[in-house]
């Protein structure tokens, strides 16, 4: 989602990069543009206002006049301040990784959710339902306390049912403060950990549907209020969660849809605004796509950085350990043959897709579009596979061997084309090209140059 | 929160018993009877407050400097409206007015010309055509715009006409969507076509459309899943709704609308930009004007790609869909009376 507002910052520092010195002037212009791509990433004028004062505050200075890259020096401050406004490094669990939901409570813990109508509620509350019970082994008990949607309650129940997390019966005319209260007798008699109560969809301004929430927060004590706010959001999101805070005492936000396109200001601002923290963020329409909110690694992918944690946490849970330590090793190594191609593949396949994997890798969000625009999809995926399955294993070893007679074999075996194959080598070569790259710089410069110092000057993706 | 169809004894009847209906909150009469740009007004009163609040606060005795002018970009970037059509908004009374001593109410005056000269282009009724039998209405989105509740309410609309309504449960993909509409169906009283969940959503508005065909409907009204418009395979599933219709009726979709959340922000553009690709948007639908923060997208919507906007909806109630006139629209939204 933060796509389009890396693009914006990566055209400003592009253009400082360029140059050898900075002078105020090139400062104040990189502000500039950084508070219009704000801006029109959705972020809250307020916010903007707070950021680009404090990004200047640091940007105009010696420091970076005397720096070698001054380009670079902003990049780290900007980058400093994204993470400062999105969290910070200090909201961190006990294991060091991000804090997660609270539940240090006494049970049953009641967790309920709020948010405007269409935000995402019922889905959100499935899948924090989902995720308690599969990785911290809760006994969850959810309840929709919506009266008003038509179906709402039915769209739970049947939500329920496919997590296999367990819904309150529903009873027909109940009031939601009186199915709160029921729901907290049921988990007290059965000995449920949770109890998430998932109300209705409200406006901020709507007096009387706020009392109710109101009334439901004091007849149910919850242990945590999630704000659940969609990522399309724009500069309503500060009173949104203004209000919201006020009003039911939010101890978190849950962002939803983070997956689209949205540049996604609201996380910003809601943040800015709140000081609680985004416990979760929605990533796809699957019941699983739920996941904590890493701001140092958002505010990377902000700035073109890329999310290579996230990428590797997400290969390690979906790829058996062996591959995934393979692939390190290979990647260590700068080795890459095409039988990791293949393996990476099948992978990408798995974790859902290009797309949203592309998005996190550092530096590629150029790429991303113009896979997007080319209308790459999953079927593409499977063909690739079917050509490599097609070589003989010494061709994926060394694919130097595959010359023209082989090519035709390969794609009269596969079902595909010789220009197919061809494409699928040079996207190999490319890689591996990439990975060679990778090895030399290190860790450390890729995080400082991102994936435009792999590209080849001029190159094909670098604009 | 206002529900038409319980304070209405007659529906009340007709609708089977609701397992989810709370009894209906006392609400005074007369509010239902309201004129529709009063109810416009309400709706965007409490956003106008803060823009008009701000404006008076700038403008009261002072003159129009770059000062001024910047803090009034300000206000109009906050209220939506995007950072370039603000800027022009502030170039065009920088032109007429630099330097001068202005009032709150100049400013706001040529806000809402310069608002109305952009979204006056755009002010376009849903018109049905009475020749098509049945009408077929697209309605697409992102997730959580309101689609299912539009056409709800559309479809109370066109029956009170006295229009023969058919609905099209297309959004095989949500939990209890189709149960949702269903419900829909039942208060309006007209029949929904229903498919199990997972079902081919394409395949579904085929049927609908062959059977409101002979039962002689006056009006299909499809629903479908809401889908981000970034994720190429669902809007290639639109594209097949759109061609299988099309095999039955070569006119069809005969409109298509885009349901936008007013809460949305300038990702508005994106969603427009694509869908219209996809499967060409004949008119928008903004759902959820009553909240706080809105409108101002659909100015700079309006000036970048000139979609028709048809309907706004203030609130919850049917009637609280109402037609988009620009004028109203922007003298409310500077906060002038009208």
């Amino acid at each position: 989602m933060f796509e389009s507002l890396s693009n914006r910052l990566n055209e400003v520092f592009d253009r400082l990069r360029r140059r050898g010195t900075l002078s105020e002037d090139d400062v104040g212009a990189a502000l500039r543009e950084i508070r219009i791509a704000l801006l029109e990433a959705d972020v809250a004028l307020p916010v903007v206002r707070d950021f680009v004062a404090a990004v200047r505050a640091e940007a105009v200075g010696q420091a970076v006049l005397r720096s070698v890259t001054p380009g670079q020096m902003v990049v780290k401050i900007v980058h400093d301040h994204l993470v400062k406004v999105l969290g910070g490094e200090e909201e961190r669990g006990p294991s060091g990784g991000p804090a997660g939901l609270d539940l240090n409570a006494p049970a049953p813990v009641a967790v309920m959710l709020v948010g405007l109508q269409g935000s995402g509620k019922t889905t959100t509350a499935a899948k924090i339902g989902l995720r308690l019970k599969t990785r911290e082994r809760k006994k969850v008990l959810m309840a929709s306390l919506d009266v008003q949607r038509p179906a709402a309650q039915e769209q739970l129940a049947q939500l329920g049912r496919q997590t296999g997390v367990a819904t309150l019966p529903i009873v027909a005319g109940e009031r939601p403060v009186a199915i709160a209260r029921r729901a907290l007798q049921v988990a007290r008699g059965e000995g449920y950990d949770v109890v998430l109560l998932d109300t209705a969809g409200r406006l901020h301004v709507n007096e009387e549907l706020m009392l109710e929430v109101a009334a439901v927060r004091e007849a149910t004590t919850p242990h945590q209020t999630l704000l659940v706010a969609d990522a399309m959001t724009g500069q309503d999101a500060v009173n949104v969660a203004k209000a919201f805070a006020e009003r039911t005492g939010l101890t978190g936000i849950v962002l939803t849809r983070v997956d689209g396109d949205a540049r996604g200001g609201a996380a910003l601002s809601m943040r800015a605004v709140t000081g609680k923290p985004i416990v979760f963020i929605g990533t796809g329409e699957k019941i699983d796509a739920l996941e904590p909110f890493h701001p140092a690694r958002i505010a990377g992918r902000i700035l073109g950085m890329g999310d290579v944690v996230s990428l590797v946490e997400r290969a390690a849970e979906t790829a058996d350990k062996d591959d995934a330590d393979r692939l390190a090793a290979r990647l260590e190594q700068g080795r890459f043959d095409l039988d990791d191609l293949a393996s990476q593949l099948r992978q990408l396949r798995r974790m859902g897709g290009m797309s949203s994997m592309l998005g996190m890798l550092p530096g590629i969000g150029k790429i991303k579009r113009q896979i997007d625009a080319a209308n790459l999809d999953e079927k593409l995926l499977a063909r690739q596979e079917a050509i490599i399955s097609s070589m003989t294993k010494s061709e994926r070893k060394n694919p130097k061997l595959l010359n023209a007679s082989r090519r035709i074999r390969i794609a009269q075996g596969s079902g595909t084309s010789v220009p197919e194959i061809n494409r699928l080598l040079k996207q190999y070569q490319d890689m591996a090209g990439m990975m060679k790259k990778m090895k030399k710089l290190g860790q450390r410069g890729l995080m400082r140059h991102g994936l435009s110092a792999l590209m080849p000057g001029g190159g094909g993706f670098h604009r | 929160m206002r529900s038409w169809w319980r304070s209405t004894p007659a529906a009340e009847d007709a609708a089977p018993p609701e397992p989810t209906a709370p009894p209906p909150p006392a609400e005074p009469a007369e509010d239902e009877r309201r004129g529709w740009f009063s109810r416009l007004r309400a709706g965007l009163a409490k956003s106008s407050a803060r823009l008009t609040d701000g404006i008076n606060a700038i403008f009261t005795r002072r003159r129009l400097d770059d000062v001024a002018l910047g803090e009034l970009e300000d206000l109009l970037i906050a209220s939506d409206m995007g950072v370039g059509v603000a800027e022009e908004v502030v170039d065009a009374l920088r032109k007429t007015r630099f330097g001068q001593e202005v009032s709150p109410e100049e400013v706001r005056g040529a806000l809402a010309t310069e608002v109305v000269r952009l979204v006056q282009p755009v002010q376009k009724p849903l018109a049905l055509d009475v020749a098509k039998k049945p009408f077929v209405i697209l309605v697409i989105g992102v997730n959580g715009s309101g689609k299912t509740t539009t056409i709800g309410k559309l479809a109370r609309r066109y029956q009170d006409e006295g229009r023969r309504v058919v609905l099209a449960a297309g959004d095989t993909f949500r939990a209890a969507a189709v149960e949702q509409l269903q419900i829909w169906g039942e208060r309006a009283g007209c029949p929904v076509i229903t498919r199990p969940q997972g079902a081919d959503a394409a395949g579904l508005a085929y049927d609908a459309l062959e059977m409101a065909r002979r039962d002689g409907a006056d009006v299909l009204l499809i629903d479908t899943a809401g889908r981000l418009h970034n994720k190429a395979d669902l809007m290639a599933e639109l594209q097949k709704i759109v061609r299988v219709l099309k095999k039955l009726d070569p006119g069809a979709p005969h409109a298509v609308l885009l349901v936008l959340d007013a809460t949305v922000g300038q990702n508005a553009h994106a969603q427009a930009e694509i869908f219209r690709q996809m499967v060409g948007v004949t008119g928008i639908v903004m759902t959820k004007l009553d909240g706080t923060a809105k409108g101002g997208v659909l100015v700079s919507l309006a000036e970048k790609y000139g979609i028709p906007i048809h309907l706004i909806g203030v609130g919850e109630s049917a009637e609280d869909l109402r037609p988009f006139e620009a004028e109203p629209y922007a003298r409310s939204l500077v906060g002038l009376e009208a």
